[in-house]
């Protein structure tokens, strides 16, 4: 690394980025879910990504985890070929994944959701010898704590109000551990308080990790506070804080103004 | 401090009844054997012909408990667990038929009588070996649990689930039907094996050798619960739930799907063939027939009657269904195959979760 000789600004000091896309496409039958979409998301930085639907935010997310493969350009994490590598090796490498519609393993308790998440060896023996020490359990506990579960340990995830199967799933992103969250819309059908106490969870995590939110609800965006992206038809329309974006007349046209 | 928290699986009084339940048939089961040995005028005298059914119905158990494992936990549902359950069966009959020696029709030192029938010359390599009693039992695991590795691998890296799996599976053991039918297999074409004289020194066809082979069955059986008891109950088990219920959410939690349901489709395969291996002995015949996709249907159908996600439900299910065709067959053998239709579908709309679910409020 040669910044330490000439720092020209200080932002561009900080280590390389975590995530970075550049030109990306994704074409399913002629229609480009992503076009040559272009994306640097920095270590511990929170980032919000917001546009209209069929903008390409979860097609985005599909193929920063694996799920989709891009038909061009080029997604890598630190230094890893996220082309190249299945769902569980990305999960492996510390990216996690909220999906639009909680979920989780309904037929098990809340307290053996996170155990599953929660990052150890993950293959087939390892899981059989599997014993739950002190530290797991207490590392389980604090994120039932933190998510406001800790009530609901013995509960089967399938009975959960839709607001605790959304903090269930975050709670399971934290188990893991990742470097890198992908939370895709938390605070679908939450309340004002819910919303609320979303926001502030996911500022506290951002800082010691990098996390994207991919969300409609501009109030939360707001409370956010982060850098906001907007996409549009499968490209980046407009960066910057959310009040330059809410300015923004290209925005203002495609988005904000319907 | 940790010990005080509750335990994080529920446990209670109905596991411990479930316990005290199986213990408690296992002892009457294994009752059985010697029962038989009272006179015949007495009262709790139990005839040859229910040991040796009963001991046949248990390595169905065997069989139940391996397609419990596969498709009630991870959600894999193989149709054609019944080609694991003959092929294990065709490696103890081989062993049978060596045993025979020279006491065969044409009185041939090594050759079974089929092979002599048909002009062979010397054993065919793939028989070397099978004089051989633990080589046989290896064998009636290894090739299932081959055959499950090859097939499991190719579907599960495809991502092959559901109906089109089932399918796959099915084909499966119809081909092997096929193939075991024709002559030039080396495995006596549509008759089989029969006419078997001994196993490990013991004449087949005696009070003894029914005894010991229906201990066997039922010590495996006890062996088969506690292993899938000590899989399901880990966070193994936990993790195939998680498969079953949402595959793909799996992924993204890091683990390599492909790896835990090939471990449990094979493991599965493993125990299905031991079960065979040890009905051949007891049936005192293997053929082709033992492949038709009908039984490994059938085999499915006792695991749902009985109430699958749960070992209970597959044991209840391949004793419970078995009496009833048993019954059945002898009053009014034409109503079995409307009776098996009957049920599955009775079960599949009023009783989803079996007849266990009679009996309990909670689900895996």
């Amino acid at each position: 690394m040669s910044d330490e000789i000439s720092p020209p600004l200080d932002r561009t000091k900080p280590a390389a980025p975590v995530l970075y896309l550049d030109g990306v496409s994704v074409v399913f039958d002629g229609f480009r879910a992503l076009n040559n979409l272009s994306l640097v998301v920095d270590p511990g930085e929170l980032r919000a990504i917001i546009g209209p639907n069929g903008a390409g935010k979860t097609t985005m997310m599909d193929v920063i985890t694996g799920k989709t493969r891009p038909t061009a350009g080029v997604v890598r994490f630190r230094d890893h070929d996220l082309t190249r590598l299945d769902e569980a090796s990305i999960a492996n490498l510390g990216i996690g994944r909220k999906f639009q519609k909680p979920t989780m393993f309904d037929a098990l308790t809340v307290f053996e959701n996170l155990e599953l998440a929660l990052k150890a060896p993950r293959g087939p023996l390892a899981c059989l010898r599997w014993a739950l020490t002190g530290e797991a359990r207490r590392r389980i506990e604090s994120v039932m704590e933190e998510v406001g579960l800790a009530a609901r340990a013995q509960d089967r995830a399938a009975i959960l109000s839709h607001g605790q199967r959304q903090w269930l799933e975050i709670g399971m992103l934290l188990m893991q551990d990742p470097e890198l969250l992908l939370v895709d819309e938390p605070v679908a059908g939450m309340t004002d308080q819910e919303t609320e106490h979303t926001a502030a969870l996911l500022v506290r995590i951002a800082g010691k990790r990098s996390v994207v939110v991919v969300e409609h609800d501009l109030e939360f965006v707001r409370a956010l506070g982060s850098k906001v992206t907007v996409l549009c038809e499968g490209s980046m329309l407009s960066e910057g804080s959310i009040d330059h974006v809410q300015n923004d007349p290209r925005v203002i046209e495609v988005y904000l103004g319907r | 401090m940790s010990a005080t928290l509750a335990s994080p699986a529920p446990a209670g009084t109905g596991r411990l009844t479930i316990r005290l339940v199986l213990l408690g048939a296992v002892l009457l089961l294994a009752l059985l054997p010697a029962l038989n040995r009272l006179p015949a005028d007495s009262a709790l005298h139990v005839s040859d012909f229910i040991v040796s059914i009963t001991g046949k119905w248990i390595t169905y158990a065997i069989l139940a408990l391996a397609i419990d494992l596969a498709w009630g936990y991870a959600g894999i549902l193989s149709l054609g667990h019944g080609a694991f359950f003959a092929l294990g069966g065709y490696a103890i009959g081989m062993h049978l038929m060596r045993l025979i020696g020279p006491r065969g029709v044409y009185g041939h030192p090594t050759l079974p009588d089929f092979m002599v029938f048909l002009g062979y010359k010397d054993l065919p390599w793939y028989w070397l070996g099978f004089e051989h009693f633990p080589y046989a039992i290896l064998m009636a695991m290894a090739v299932p649990g081959a055959l499950a590795a090859v097939v499991g691998y190719l579907a599960f890296r495809s991502r092959i689930t559901g109906v089109y799996l089932s399918i796959i599976t099915q084909a499966m053991t119809y081909a092997l039907m096929l193939a075991f039918f024709r002559n030039d297999m080396g495995f006596g074409g549509n008759n089989g094996f029969t006419d078997f004289k001994e196993l490990l020194g013991m004449p087949l066809n005696t009070a003894n050798a029914r005894a010991a082979l229906f201990y066997a069955s039922l010590a495996l059986l006890v062996a088969s619960v506690l292993i899938c008891a000590r899989i399901t109950r880990s966070k193994l088990g936990r993790v195939l739930v998680a498969i079953r219920d949402a595959e793909s959410r799996v992924r993204f939690l890091g683990y390599d799907v492909t790896r835990h349901k090939l471990f449990v489709f094979v493991l599965s395969a493993m125990l299905a063939g031991l079960a065979g291996a040890l009905y051949v002995p007891q049936v005192g015949i293997i053929n082709p027939g033992e492949f038709s996709p009908g039984n490994s249907i059938e085999a499915v159908i006792w695991v749902a009657v009985g109430g699958r996600g749960t070992l209970v439900g597959a044991l209840l299910g391949a004793f419970s269904v078995n009496a009833l065709k048993t019954w059945l067959t002898t009053v009014a053998p034409d109503l079995w195959l409307f009776a098996l239709g009957g049920l599955f579908v009775a079960v599949t709309l009023f009783l989803p979760r079996g007849l266990v679910g009679l009996f309990s409020k909670t689900t895996t």
